[in-house]
């Protein structure tokens, strides 16, 4: 009987541990502005995921400035090219944080830039080809030190 | 009335025709949020750069929309294939009517 406690105590805080380290977040959170931003900027066609790679440390000590590096597997040619690249937070106060217009004049599809995070998220980089065709690559990130947002 | 906005715009001073260089743009810029409050509470309005346009000999080559989840004194870098040799002119567009101009000359052999 006493046995039986122990494990059901044992087994009880073994969860508990397992459910706090579970990688955060487990579960996407699509917020209604997130949805509308991503449907602006893919006209409504449906998003799949490959092509495209987000580049971004998956634990960054200051949410400030973030670096990353999206880039697209695409020929870059005038018949097949990245037409637009998009990167968006699914909890920052505003879900976009930029979109880059490439084209064949470009030869590579590959931007760099910085971004600030408010908390630890998903960051999604998403692109649209001249087919048409939207791909997506979704990276969680945790964040230490998130950017201001309170006044110092 | 906009205050200039000091930019550096970087390119290899040379490549080969067909080559894919990097362009490098950083700029000094607060890129004020709008979703901050100041010491008093209230918030402090937005000021960021929006607009980056790109056109190497007049042709529109590489443009990119920013928010304000873009960093304090953004950096941008972005490919262009290198055909020709010519001028990269970099338009910059903001909030408080910033709109300034960059460029850059590249060298093909």
């Amino acid at each position: 009987m006493s046995s039986t406690r122990r494990q059901l105590l044992a087994a009880g805080s073994a969860g508990g541990i397992t459910v706090l380290l579970q990688p955060w977040p487990a579960v996407a959170a699509v917020t209604p502005a997130l949805e509308s931003a991503i449907a602006r900027f893919t006209g409504g066609s449906p998003v799949q995921t490959g092509r495209v790679t987000l580049a971004v440390d998956a634990v960054v000590e200051n949410g400030n400035t973030v670096p990353l590096s999206v880039s697209v597997q695409s020929a870059m040619t005038a018949a097949e090219h990245v037409r637009r690249i998009a990167i968006f937070t699914e909890l920052n106060p505003q879900p976009e944080v930029a979109v880059f217009h490439l084209g064949p004049a470009s030869g590579h599809a590959q931007v760099s830039t910085r971004m600030r995070m408010a908390s630890s998220q998903n960051v999604i980089a998403m692109a649209v080809m001249n087919d048409g065709s939207v791909w997506q690559h979704r990276v969680a990130v945790s964040v230490a030190l998130a950017a201001c947002l309170e006044g110092e | 009335m906009a205050s200039p906005v000091r930019a550096l715009l970087r390119l290899p001073a040379t490549a080969r025709p067909g080559e894919v260089v990097e362009v490098r743009l950083l700029m000094q810029h607060p890129m004020e949020t709008g979703f901050r409050p100041d010491a008093t509470g209230r918030t402090v309005p937005r000021n960021i750069l929006r607009r980056i346009e790109a056109r190497f000999e007049g042709e529109l080559v590489f443009a990119a929309d920013l928010f304000p989840a873009i960093t304090a004194n953004p950096y941008i870098a972005f490919p262009l294939r290198a055909t020709k040799s010519g001028t990269l002119t970099v338009n910059i567009e903001g909030d408080h009517g910033v709109a300034q101009r960059e460029t850059a000359v590249i060298t093909v052999a």
